[in-house]
């Protein structure tokens, strides 16, 4: 008897196997390389092995002694020679603005040969190396593992002492970015249930062959591309677009006072409830589809209005799929890029539109993959306080 | 004791009329971006707008040429095949390595069934820019950024929950007795599997696979973040026309994309009627 349980056990097992493998290799893997990714950082501790060895022994505060001068010279000249100087500079800045141009300058400006005071030619060539500052720097960009990113990612830093403060209000980017991220997700989740509720108990109620044709009107949006709808609600939403147009004909806009619906806040709110409605409508359908009518008309006919027998009865029943639908549109909307880069101006961008910034534009892929670690343990957090609260086994997505 | 039934009906009526018209809103809300590309992608000036000309249904107004324009530009066409190839090797990936999933997920005697799941279905549920950005890392480290055979991958792996849910359900209702009776008449499991088992749940492997490529075909942040120039597929070309010159040649592809989406639509209801596939925009 345990002979084949065993076997149908491996064989079940072995059919998962290489679907289990390939996800762990193409999509677990990447996102453990992204968390190794926000903690290390070599770069700058492999270009510059000698300077750094040279500055462990440092006080921190007084000049370095002639060996730092003389490993940082060669370090910055070889460098410079094959055009690695860049990439290096440019992280060292992130540490101390303004250190790039003076790194680079330094390189170019040393020439071959060794000088008799090493000291003196690197000081001759950038005095910001009579800094200690500068050469903190170096040795802060020199750590292999650090946590700089999650720093940066939610606006904190640390002073001259090494403690972590709070960086000025006026220079918070990403904490009041990821709050708003949350907050226009929650606001999208709730316009959606609103909207998405009443149609799908319409769509539930209908007779089948009418139910069928209204459910087609869901569904067509759902399958269509994401790029045609965000399309779309430019074409809508422009300053000469149809909707506008038809405030002025009406009457109600004077020409000259069109409205911006698009490229704002706006334009990102109202094209992502469109695009996500109907991942609120098919799970809340799913749900209501198997509720069956009689319990409504078993509330009625006990006495209760149909207020009462809506809160008492209906609504309880249906909690699944409020929830299943809240939860996806919430997911899909804290992650939205596409949508909010197009349609969203200054004003309607969302913390995935910086991590992308980060990816492609400023290359600065440690704060990059910081902000997207952030990202997905919020929504791993959400993960588990749904599952606490309703189970994710009662997630039904579909009927 | 008359007057009160038919206050309550009264209070129905209005509220039933006020909810058809709040749907009906929403409905337009839904539909309308749809129906405004369409007319505008045959609009003979160079305008995202309705011409005069248009409105009073003057057929000069109207035109073609977005649509040769975009069948006569390279790049288009470059686009449309790199769409398709990626899209067809990433659903032929993810369907084999799904259905097998799935057949192994509905067997009774799973193991940790539940945690096997939820990493399958890992990759739906995960922000598509977090799932973009780990990738990038991974195949820029592998030397693959900026290749076909890295974007295949994404979207295979992107597509595959698809593909377990959609074969997942048609399982559900399989009945079992008939690959026993099968086997207990001598078969073996591949004989099974080809002659019963498939037979059975193509319906939901086909609908699972329309959904994959759906995915695929509709994918544009991994191929901003993973493409290069000669990986440009058609969502990832408009991209770059919403993004610099907005001009109707957009509308046109996107009329021809909403066509696309009917008809991948069309064949998913199809297939469910047949009673195969999971419930409707199962995601």
């Amino acid at each position: 008897m345990a002979r084949p349980l065993r076997s149908a056990r491996l064989r079940a097992a072995a059919l998962t196997l290489p679907l289990a493998a390939f996800v762990v290799v193409t999509f677990v893997a990447p996102l453990a390389l992204m968390l190794v990714r926000s903690v290390h950082e070599p770069q700058v501790a492999d270009a510059l092995p000698r300077t750094l060895a040279a500055l462990e022994r440092w006080d921190g505060g007084s000049l370095p002694g002639e060996p730092a001068f003389r490993a940082l010279g060669t370090e910055l000249r070889e460098l410079d020679g094959r055009r690695g100087l860049g990439a290096v500079a440019t992280r060292v800045n992130r540490i101390e603005s303004g250190m790039r141009s003076r790194m680079l300058a330094t390189g170019r400006a040393l020439g071959p040969g060794s000088p008799e005071s090493w000291r003196d030619a690197v000081l001759a060539a950038d005095p910001v190396w009579g800094e200690a500052r500068a050469w903190l720097a170096l040795q802060r960009a020199g750590e292999r593992f650090t946590l700089r990113h999650y720093l940066r990612a939610l606006d904190l830093d640390r002073d001259s002492s090494g403690a972590v403060v709070r960086i000025s209000p006026d220079q918070r980017i990403y904490v009041p970015l990821l709050l708003r991220t949350l907050l226009v997700s929650l606001a999208i989740t709730a316009i959606c249930l609103v909207l998405g509720y009443p149609v799908a108990y319409l769509i539930a109620n209908a007779p089948p062959s009418r139910s069928n044709l209204l459910l087609l009107l869901v569904l067509v949006p759902f399958w269509t591309s994401l790029l045609v709808r965000t399309t779309s609600w430019i074409v809508l939403l422009q300053n000469q677009g149809v909707v506008n147009d038809i405030l002025v004909a009406v009457g109600l806009v004077a020409e000259d006072g069109r409205l911006a619906l698009v490229y704002n806040m706006f334009g990102t709110l109202v094209a992502m409830t469109q695009i996500l409605l109907p991942f609120m409508i098919l799970p809340l359908y799913a749900v209501m589809n198997s509720i069956s009518p009689e319990h409504m008309r078993a509330a009625s006919s006990l006495g209760a209005t149909f207020r009462q027998g809506f809160v008492r009865v209906y609504w309880p029943q249906t909690m699944p799929g409020v929830a299943a639908g809240s939860l996806l549109v919430f997911i899909l909307a804290i992650g939205y890029y596409i949508t909010p880069a197009l349609v969203g101006g200054r004003t309607g961008q969302l913390i995935s539109n910086m991590i992308a910034y980060h990816m492609q534009e400023s290359l600065n892929w440690g704060l990059a993959a910081a902000l997207g670690v952030i990202l997905l343990a919020c929504v791993a957090v959400l993960y588990a306080v749904f599952d606490r609260l309703v189970g994710i086994e009662r997630m039904r997505l579909a009927s | 004791m008359t007057a009160r039934p038919t206050s309550l009906t009264l209070g129905d009526r209005l509220r039933g009329g006020f909810h058809l018209a709040a749907c009906a809103a929403v409905f337009v809300f839904l539909i309308a971006p749809m129906l405004v590309v369409v007319p505008l992608s045959f609009n003979a000036e160079p305008f995202f707008t309705f011409t005069e000309g248009m409105l009073s249904l003057d057929p000069d107004a109207y035109s073609l040429r977005w649509y040769r324009n975009v069948i006569q530009d390279g790049e288009w066409r470059h686009a449309l095949a790199n769409s398709l190839l990626i899209g067809l090797a990433a659903t032929a990936l993810a369907t084999a390595l799904g259905v097998l999933a799935a057949l192994g997920l509905t067997s009774s005697s799973m193991p940790c069934r539940t945690l096997v799941t939820g990493l399958l279905i890992s990759p739906m549920v995960t922000p598509i820019i977090i799932s973009a950005a780990g990738m990038f890392f991974f195949y820029s480290s592998l030397g693959l950024g900026q290749t076909h055979v890295s974007l295949i991958l994404a979207h295979a792996v992107l597509g595959t929950p698809f593909v377990v849910i959609s074969v997942t359900a048609t399982l559900a209702g399989f009945d079992r007795n008939l690959a026993r009776a099968a086997a207990s008449l001598g078969a073996g499991p591949w004989v099974v599997f080809r002659r019963i088992q498939l037979p059975l749940i193509a319906p939901g492997v086909i609908s699972g696979a329309l959904f994959a490529f759906a995915v695929s075909f509709d994918e544009v942040v991994t191929v901003l973040f993973l493409g290069g120039l000669a990986q440009r597929t058609v969502p990832r070309q408009m991209w770059t026309g919403v993004r610099e010159q907005i001009s109707p040649e957009i509308l046109a592809v996107a009329t021809f994309l909403v066509g696309f989406a009917l008809l991948l639509l069309g064949a998913v209801e199809w297939l469910r009627r047949r009673g195969g596939g999971p419930a409707q925009g199962n995601t």
